[in-house]
């Protein structure tokens, strides 16, 4: 048991923690990343709207 | 042995090397600077110029799609070259600010941040716009990346001749997303860029050659000196501008842009005489043909748009 405790501890100290600066950071670029695709798939429907069925067709 | 007192930037681009990567800090601001905004803004304008000239009809989403992909190819190709350069960049005051050489990101995030973007722009290309556009925008990053990043940059002085053409496509690209196919008016546009690129870059050279050299790249002013620089510089221009004058000659474009062509050409070549003049230390008329290339560039294309694609645009938003 005590040894358990031991181990968890030494886990908790090797594990990397972030800092507020960090958490910020990577808050930022997740919501820009989230940003980015919702865009995308905005834009392949829009463009699958206008494009109507052509855009099944592709000629190589 | 600590390698963490050994390295002199904890943060940079030696200690990922080393496997000590610290969690990121980079900013979404990071990111975006590694995309190059600056140049992106002027491939995105010379891609409009290409798209907008081009014969046809062509939804303005679709338009507006592919000038997205172009701008996002353009930014991971520059992402990519902040990775691999970042050794030269850190020594050079120009880019030591850049985010890699700082150490807000790292080599490896800037490399799949480059990847990533090159592959969602020329597979959304090819899927929303067409492939020979896709196939274009796909050779200009791996020309810029490989041909001219990775190779040419650090072993000729030629390097900026070559890889000027990667900065060239744009309006390739362009002409070839609104039409399909190319013909001899983008090439034209190709060639105007092309030429344009080593007269805009040694005179940049010319005043910084110290900051070449330290960086060990092999620019011109550095490998052949001073003055033949300069005489390679005038031997572009006066190339350039018959080039810049062709559109309107073989009759593409009306009077103002010929009239624009022959004007600006006019001051290119007089700036590019007066650059062949001056000796060290002085750079007035290096740094007066650096920022006039810049308005030559601009007013040619700018002209063009107006003349010739205005119109065009107008059209295609009617249709």
């Amino acid at each position: 048991m005590t040894f358990g405790i031991a181990m968890n501890e030494q886990r908790k100290d090797d594990g990397i923690v972030l800092t507020e600066e960090q958490k910020r950071a990577r808050r930022s670029r997740s919501i820009a990343i989230a940003l980015s695709l919702a865009a995308l798939v905005i834009l392949f429907y829009v463009v699958t709207l206008v494009k109507g069925p052509i855009v099944l067709l592709r000629p190589m | 042995m600590s390698l963490i007192s050994e390295g002199a930037n904890f943060r940079g681009p030696l200690t990922a090397g080393a496997g000590l990567v610290e969690p990121s800090l980079a900013s979404v601001g990071d990111y975006v600077a590694l995309m190059k905004p600056r140049v992106m803004s002027l491939v995105v304008f010379t891609a409009l110029v290409g798209l907008a000239v081009a014969p046809g009809s062509m939804h303005p989403l679709i338009g507006f799609t592919a000038l997205l992909c172009i701008a996002v190819g353009a930014g991971a190709a520059g992402a990519l070259n902040m990775w691999y350069d970042a050794d030269i960049d850190a020594v050079m005051t120009r880019t030591a600010r850049r985010p890699v050489p700082m150490g807000r990101v790292q080599p490896g995030e800037a490399l799949a941040f480059g990847l990533t973007l090159a592959a969602f722009a020329v597979v959304v290309l090819g899927l929303l716009v067409n492939q020979l556009a896709a196939a274009l925008l796909a050779f200009t990053i791996f020309f810029y990346v490989v041909i001219y990043t990775v190779w040419l940059k650090r072993v000729t002085p030629q390097n900026i001749v070559i890889g000027g053409a990667a900065g060239a496509f744009p309006p390739m690209i362009g002409w070839a997303a609104a039409t399909g196919s190319l013909s001899l008016e983008p090439v034209l546009l190709f060639m105007i860029i092309f030429f344009w690129t080593p007269p805009h870059f040694w005179a940049l050279a010319l005043y910084r050659t110290e900051d070449y050299a330290r960086a060990g790249i092999p620019m011109l002013p550095v490998v052949k000196g001073d003055a033949s620089t300069r005489r390679q510089i005038l031997l572009y221009t006066l190339i350039l501008v018959p080039l810049g004058v062709a559109p309107w000659a073989l009759g593409f474009t009306g009077a103002l842009y010929g009239l624009t062509a022959v004007a600006a050409g006019a001051i290119m070549l007089v700036l590019a005489w007066q650059v062949l003049r001056e000796r060290r230390p002085a750079e007035r008329a290096s740094r007066h043909l650096f920022a006039f290339s810049i308005l030559y560039l601009f007013l040619l294309f700018a002209v063009l748009l107006i003349e010739r694609g205005w119109g065009g645009l107008i059209a295609r938003l009617a249709a």
